[in-house]
């Protein structure tokens, strides 16, 4: 299936990662690339398949309800890039 | 020094023919001296190193230590490491400290070894050659003019280059099986939950598998035994007995049934790589096992199965990458959108934001059925062929990549004949499968790789299989020239 | 023409574990910005989730005490959005398999009315975190403490049609919550929050566009909203306008309520299931178990309340609507004195906590202090009058209800003797109203009466027992009459 720059401008809106617009056409031509490669999925007969999102039929261990966390603020936050007064700082948010 | 396999290494610790710090130094010099050129670190962690080295000779004198006690390794840079940068190769996380190890660097801890530094790879393990790195190419110490392999193309380039005796390494697609390939090495990809994911960054949760990259079998199962560990703290990680990996390497091969799928051999595989496989497989013959043709009808279905599942996942994993917490985070972000936007885009590499972009899309509203659904039922189809397969025979064997290294630069143009690399590992790694690969001859001159794969959990058999050759061949032994 | 109201709602319960739903944080409320924020609840690199047992076990609870049916294998979804207060950039949230599926709880209206709504399923999640909006250099903080704490998000069928509705059910749900033990309900720190959909339409017709007012995190908020956005809906289509399918916020402080920016131009949340997490696979024997011990539930409390306490189902009702108001109404109600000690925590007790921004957690006055207050009432030791002074000393010092009457003199004068002589002296200083009194008809006699109650209780300081005074009075009078 062949992407084009608008749907590459929705893209990158959705995933947050900014495309310039003389690197559009390019990176639409790679990604039909890879959607062609992909596209050869369509002409499998899957009918009655079950999905596989795990590669074992293992079954979720649960945890005990017990803190085991200790506040590790200081050192969490000495990798932020923008900090204070223990809380992290990011431009207005607008409901 | 550095000619010493880890078993070599082991015992001479514990015979004091040297001390860790001895050969801990022996590695670091010669880091210092060609790693210039070869690029398999990101870092090297000499005072750290040499360190543990000093506490693990002071176990070696009390008598309580461990088979790898003082035993040098290198750590993929994907693991974190508490106090030691943890890049996975991106720009992302140029400045990033993890304040905790990985469960697998906290086992390898234990275990006495000594971290030498963290190992080139390709950003966020994603590529077949190394080249998205952001900290350069490391080359391929058979013939600099090459790719080393990827994702775990600095793990591979230190051990062939002699820069490390071992080294971990992470699987989602072949990343272990196909640099070891590349670079004339014995790399394991254990099952899908044997080692624990636990502080390994993220690609693709339902594929990643940490693993070992080695000089031979032995020492492979050597590493592996410290590496797999029970891990509440990862709810894939299997609570399957940890086996003794090396309790049958001796053993005969003597009626072994050993699947050859004949889609391993099909278009696309280069001459002389498959007569160097077949030449193993009749070795496989000649040892008193028995070779049976096995069809896996799906094969040529798992790139493209891979290619939507393995991004689907990594859209969602580096979702975290924000700029918000930590990592790169772009100058005046004007508004939130901006501070996304541009921190993403300046911190990813071309290749991981073609993922995340193909990913995102191949779950958005209206294609999630074409795409994720039809992709995760392929799958099981794939699985299957496995299932079936492994009814009739005890082990699966193919080449490991459909030809040797290639030149740097020479796939990165198309994503697509990049992705092709990886056809023969891809299946495995969908169906969860422990596999390895070990060399096994050569092509144009350059190493190949045998792919040897399992019933899950059958790492010990595995290893039996490629120990077992290494025993009657030479291939693993040969090191690349003028690295002396 | 008349409009229909349709409402469904989307209830987010706040889970009482002590950990989070996928790390071992605590989830105590009000703590120093992100010191309850762990490597995983910040989503550090390489780091994973691992299930509360406890956060299974509570959905469970809920879906058994609301007739559903429960998912005996659930499998968690990531849903896909970029917001800083979700560090992730998804939620770990069941989209497919929830825990709990269909159930319904049936409502008791006003003028004996009742009502059932169904449940359409209830599913296990994690909270974000949270912005705050005070200006650090112009930029929001953000604060990850609440990140991870477990959520059950129930969804309602929109089996309301009006605000009475909505708010009677979702107070059945926090009377179940909190009988359960599963939600400790305290709405003012966000323990449970509603988001409300609601459309209108005429008779008859299919359903209209809805909206969606969110966080609303009291009942009157809810039901003010609930009016406002009905009262908007009608206007704007009887203008010949349309409803835009949108998100809205409520402000309860200036009864106004607003359209949300929109977060995306449209929000496509590429849900998939987590591959960090496997299936959860609960079998009968352990929803048999979770059965066994679920504690009583509201309507069943009610009804032990009528029968056991002789209260009125009215009373009943409103206790036994909190467990902890329950438990209060019954550690004072041994005391045999359960209508009056119902009626003091109903009344008093309720205005108090109110008027102090308490709960009954947290009251002053033990339910101990209580039975013994009670009981100086019932044995006449107090009037009524003085037991509200008792009450204010008890809640404001401490102390028992027979040390306040000690300490403050304020037992009732209930010595017959000595309250026959005052009456007598009261009678002998005002000859003239005795004479008053006695000519007057027998039918006004009674409210003649009042001229010598003051004196007499002025005469005891107000101590005297009125009851008593009063039958002594008129035994006195009517004997002069004779």
């Amino acid at each position: 299936m062949a992407i084009d720059k608008h749907e590459i401008d929705k893209l990158s809106r959705l995933a947050r990662l900014s495309v310039s617009e003389e690197d559009s056409a390019d990176v639409a031509d790679r990604i039909t690339r890879i959607l062609d490669l992909v596209d050869q999925l369509q002409a499998v007969d899957t009918t009655g398949v079950a999905p596989m999102s795990h590669p074992l039929d293992a079954v979720q261990r649960l945890r005990a309800d017990e803190v085991t966390e200790l506040n590790q603020r200081e050192a969490f936050q000495a990798v932020a890039p923008n900090a204070e007064q223990g809380l992290y700082l990011v431009p207005k948010v607008i409901e | 020094m550095h000619q010493l396999t880890v078993a070599q290494i082991a015992q001479g610790l514990r015979e004091k023919h040297f001390s860790s710090v001895e050969i801990t130094q022996h590695y670091l010099d010669r880091i210092a001296a060609k790693d210039d050129s070869i690029r398999a670190y990101i870092t090297v962690c000499p005072e750290r190193a040499l360190a543990q080295a000093a506490a693990a000779d002071a176990r070696l004198a009390a008598g309580n230590a461990g088979a790898l006690t003082g035993v040098p390794i290198a750590h993929k840079d994907i693991f974190c490491t508490k106090g030691v940068k943890t890049t996975c190769a991106s720009k992302m996380l140029d400045n990033f400290i993890a304040p905790y190890d990985a469960t697998v660097v906290e086992n390898l801890d234990r275990a006495g070894t000594v971290m030498l530094g963290k190992t080139n790879m390709d950003e966020f393990a994603m590529g077949s050659s190394n080249e998205t790195s952001f900290y350069g190419t490391p080359r391929n110490p058979w013939d600099q003019e090459r790719v080393a392999g990827g994702s775990s193309g600095g793990s591979a380039a230190a051990v062939a280059a002699q820069l490390a005796p071992i080294a971990s390494g992470t699987d989602t697609g072949g990343s272990i099986r196909q640099p070891a390939s590349l670079c004339g090495l014995s790399g394991i990809k254990p099952t899908y939950g044997r080692v624990s994911r636990w502080g390994m960054i993220a690609f693709a949760s339902s594929l990643d598998q940490g693993g070992v990259i080695a000089r031979n079998a032995e020492d492979a199962a050597l590493m592996l035994q410290d590496m797999a560990s029970h891990d509440a703290k990862d709810s894939t990680n299997s609570g399957q007995p940890i086996d003794d990996f090396g309790a049958t390497l001796n053993d005969s091969l003597q009626g072994k049934r050993i699947g050859i799928p004949k889609q391993y051999f099909g278009a696309g595989l280069d001459t002389e790589t498959g007569n160097a496989v077949q030449a193993a497989l009749e070795q496989y013959r000649a040892m008193g096992a028995e070779l049976i043709e096995i069809d896996l009808p799906h094969t040529e279905l798992a790139v493209p199965a891979y290619y939507v599942i393995a991004p689907a996942e990594a859209s969602a994993n580096l979702s975290r990458f924000d700029g918000v917490r930590y990592g790169h985070r772009c100058d005046n972000p004007t508004d939130l959108m901006d501070l996304y936007m541009r921190s993403r885009a300046e911190g990813f590499g071309d290749e991981v934001k073609r993922r995340i972009m193909v990913g995102a899309y191949a779950l958005s509203a209206g294609y999630y059925d074409a795409y994720f659904r039809k992709a995760q039922q392929v799958r099981r189809l794939i699985s299957q062929d496995f299932q079936q397969a492994f009814a009739d025979v005890d082990f699966i064997a193919g080449p490991t990549c459909p030809q040797p290294a290639f030149k740097l630069g020479e796939k990165t143009s198309d994503p697509v004949a990049m992705y092709l690399e990886d056809i023969y590992t891809i299946p495995v790694s969908l169906a969860g499968l422990p596999a390895m690969s070990i060399p096994c001859g050569t092509s144009h001159g350059l190493p190949v790789g045998l792919q040897l794969i399992g019933r899950h959990f059958d790492e010990t058999g595995v290893l039996q299989l490629a120990h077992q050759y290494q025993r009657a061949t030479d291939w693993h032994t040969r090191t690349p020239a003028g690295l002396e | 023409m008349s409009w229909e109201t349709v409402i469904g709602l989307e209830v987010h319960v706040q889970l009482a574990t002590q950990s989070k739903i996928f790390s071992g944080s605590s989830t105590a409320f009000g703590a120093e910005p992100n010191t309850q924020a762990s490597a995983v609840d910040l989503a550090l690199p390489g780091t994973l989730p691992v299930p509360n047992a406890k956060a299974f076990e509570y959905a469970v609870m809920f879906g058994l005490a609301v007739n559903a049916e429960i998912g005996t294998t659930s499998h968690f979804e990531r849903k896909n959005y970029f917001y800083p207060d979700l560090p992730k950039g998804y939620q770990t949230t069941q989209l497919e398999q929830p825990i709990v599926g269909a159930g319904y709880v049936d409502l008791n209206l006003s003028e004996g009315r009742t009502k059932r709504v169904r449940i359409h399923h209830a599913h296990l999640e994690e909270d974000a975190g949270k912005s705050l909006h005070e200006d650090f250099h112009g930029m929001s903080g953000i604060d990850l403490n609440r990140a991870g704490t477990p959520l059950i998000e129930i969804v309602s069928e929109p089996d309301m049609s009006n605000a009475e509705e909505a708010v009677a059910f979702a107070k059945q749900l926090h009377a179940i919550v909190t009988s359960l033990g599963i939600c400790d309900g305290e709405m003012a720190q966000g323990s449970m929050r509603f988001d409300v959909n609601i459309s209108v339409r005429r008779p008859g017709e299919p359903l209209g566009t809805r909206t969606e007012t969110k966080n609303l995190n009291s009942f009157r908020f809810m039901e003010e909203a609930i009016k406002l956005e009905v009262e908007r809906q009608i206007d704007v289509l009887e203008d010949g306008g349309k409803i835009n399918q949108e998100t809205r916020l409520y402000n309860g402080d200036t009864k106004k309520a607003r359209a949300m920016r929109s977060k995306e131009e449209a929000n496509d949340y590429r849900y998939f299931p987590c591959p960090d997490l496997l299936p959860v696979i609960l079998d009968e024997g352990y929803v048999e178990r979770v059965r066994q011990n679920i504690p009583e539930l509201p309507d069943q409390r009610a009804a032990r309340f009528v029968s056991d306490y002789q209260l009125s189902d009215y009373d009943a009702g409103i206790l036994a609507a909190d467990r902890q108001l329950s438990a209060y109404f019954e550690a004072a109600a041994n005391n045999g004195q359960a209508k009056l000690c119902a009626n003091w925590i109903m009344g008093d007790i309720s205005a108090s906590l109110n008027t102090s921004d308490m709960s009954i957690n947290t009251c002053p006055v033990t339910p101990e202090q209580l039975a013994g207050l009670v009981a100086r009432i019932a044995d006449d030791t107090i009037s009524n009058k003085q037991a509200k002074k008792v009450f204010e000393l008890m809640w404001s010092d401490g102390g028992s209800a027979d040390e306040i009457i000690e300490k403050h003199g304020m037992k009732q004068v209930s010595d017959t003797g000595a309250l026959e002589q005052i009456v007598d002296e009261v009678l002998a200083s005002k000859p003239q109203e005795v004479a008053n009194y006695l000519a007057a008809e027998e039918s006004k006699r009674k409210k003649m009466m009042g001229a010598f109650m003051g004196p007499i209780m002025q005469a005891t300081k107000g101590q005297a027992n009125p009851g008593m005074v009063n039958k002594i009075l008129a035994q006195k009078l009517n004997a002069l009459a004779k």
